[in-house]
């Protein structure tokens, strides 16, 4: 089995395909667990805390926002490089993705814990339950549920958007498709196969967070 | 018993309580009665510590509520208090909105807490809404599921803040016949209510409160039907037509 310039695509490529599948899946999900988790601890310090945390919080945040993903991506990875502690890309591309997925997540989570009424935590407190026993049992499950719609569209957009770590070098799916491209010279069907892929994982879902959205709203 | 000695509570410049005098014994009922902004609300609130006091003293049993070193959540235990909303666990069925405090409060076994949440919903006539969500219910159900809420941490005292006042008048009698029941079970409350008739009825004790003060205190045939006070007087028939 050559290597040799401009082989057709054959299906000898499938392990290939699907070891960029797997490890786009791997990223997204690494990504979309811890920022979830530290979206959660942010979006709750920030919707406890003063103006002065908050401004000093926020504008970290808005900086993690506002700056595009494959720059935050280039500047971590060739600085980690450059100061001496080179990176597996796997570990630099999954440490900025989290951290712009937190960015993200800790604003929904913090409208998802203001939404809950202060006389809902009043009543719980008025149980005898704890500070914590009403974070813990009333808090935090009524909160997320009303913002769990706006915490899968940013879930899909961190699949989507973890193709952008294929420009520090992880051997993700559009990497791999690169790869192929080159080897094939096919950009056309490995493109739309590629888009395939992440369409038939979004689209279901946007789907059901959208059926979610409509039986809340009844 | 609760004993209230000169309490006063003030929300920055405006003092809402100015030194209030009340005892509650063992299996009375005692309502509290006034316009809004007496102050009837936010004594139940100092009662049970939701609100600190400025001054003054509040004992529940031997309990003093207002030192530092009172632990607040245990005191919580002794004084089920249910408000004007009923402030469902929309995420939790109804079993399991009852079932949650003795649980994790009390720290029963979830076959405990579960077995004493049917036993308190039954009581208050939900028997047959154990697996509904809260929001699919009425205002009286909803309020009557926060009555069981509260009895399931088997309190010494409730605290019912003008339980009444944000349901549909259709659904205010279930509602006081649940409170009815638990008067008749010899359980000891304080009632913050609009109900005079309701209050006349069920009450060892009326006080009616005005700007802050206790301007009235007594037994319902001396408060309700033959108030000595001007201000006691002017209230009643501004509220009975």
């Amino acid at each position: 089995m050559g290597m040799s310039l401009f082989t057709p695509l054959s299906w000898n490529d499938s392990g290939f395909i699907l070891t960029g599948i797997l490890n786009t899946i791997y990223i997204s999900v690494v990504a979309i667990v811890i920022g979830t988790i530290l979206g959660l601890i942010v979006g709750f310090i920030r919707s406890e805390s003063n103006k002065l945390i908050n401004i000093i919080l926020g504008s970290f945040l808005d900086i993690l926002r506002s700056v595009p993903l494959i720059i935050q991506l280039i500047l971590f990875s060739t600085y980690i490089g450059a100061m001496g502690h080179p990176l597996d890309p796997f570990v630099a591309g999954s440490i900025i993705l989290s951290l712009y997925t937190m960015a993200f997540m800790s604003e929904v989570f913090r409208s998802g814990f203001q939404s809950v009424p202060n006389s809902m935590q009043i009543a719980a407190r008025s149980l005898g339950m704890t500070y914590w026993q009403t974070v813990r049992y009333i808090r935090i499950p009524i909160g997320m549920r009303a913002v769990f719609p706006s915490w899968l569209g940013v879930a899909l957009s961190v699949i989507k958007d973890s193709a952008l770590v294929s420009v520090i070098g992880y051997m993700e799916l559009l990497r791999t498709s690169e790869q192929l491209i080159s080897r094939t010279q096919q950009p056309l069907t490995i493109l739309l196969g590629v888009g395939l892929f992440y369409f038939m994982i979004s689209y279901p879902l946007s789907l059901y967070g959208k059926h979610v959205e409509r039986k809340m709203s009844i | 018993m609760i004993k209230i000695r000169g309490v006063h509570k003030s929300f920055g410049d405006l003092e809402v309580l100015k030194g209030i005098d009340l005892d509650v014994n063992k299996g009375e009922v005692v309502s509290i009665i006034g316009g809004s902004g007496s102050g009837k609300s936010t004594l139940l609130y100092c009662i049970n510590a939701i609100e600190p006091i400025n001054s003054g003293q509040i004992i529940v049993d031997d309990i003093d509520v207002h030192n530092k070193k009172t632990n607040k959540n245990k005191l919580r235990e002794k004084l089920g208090m249910v408000f004007q909303q009923w402030n469902s666990f929309p995420h939790l069925t109804v079993l399991e909105n009852a079932a949650l405090a003795p649980e994790v409060v009390r720290g029963l076994s979830k076959k405990d807490a579960i077995e004493i949440a049917k036993k308190e919903l039954s009581h208050v006539g939900l028997g047959d809404k154990f697996n509904e969500y809260p929001t699919r219910m009425s205002g009286g159900q909803q309020q009557r599921l926060a009555i069981a809420r509260a009895l399931a941490m088997e309190p010494s005292y409730m605290l019912f803040d003008e339980v009444t006042s944000a349901l549909d008048p259709e659904l205010v009698g279930e509602v006081l016949d649940t409170l009815r029941l638990l008067r008749d079970d010899g359980m000891t409350m304080i009632c913050v209510t609009h109900e005079i008739a309701f209050a006349k009825e069920v009450s060892d004790k009326v006080a009616f409160f005005h700007q802050g003060i206790i301007e009235e205190m007594g037994t319902p045939t001396e408060v309700l039907e033959n108030p000595k006070k001007e201000r006691t007087q002017q209230f009643l028939s501004k509220v009975l037509h």
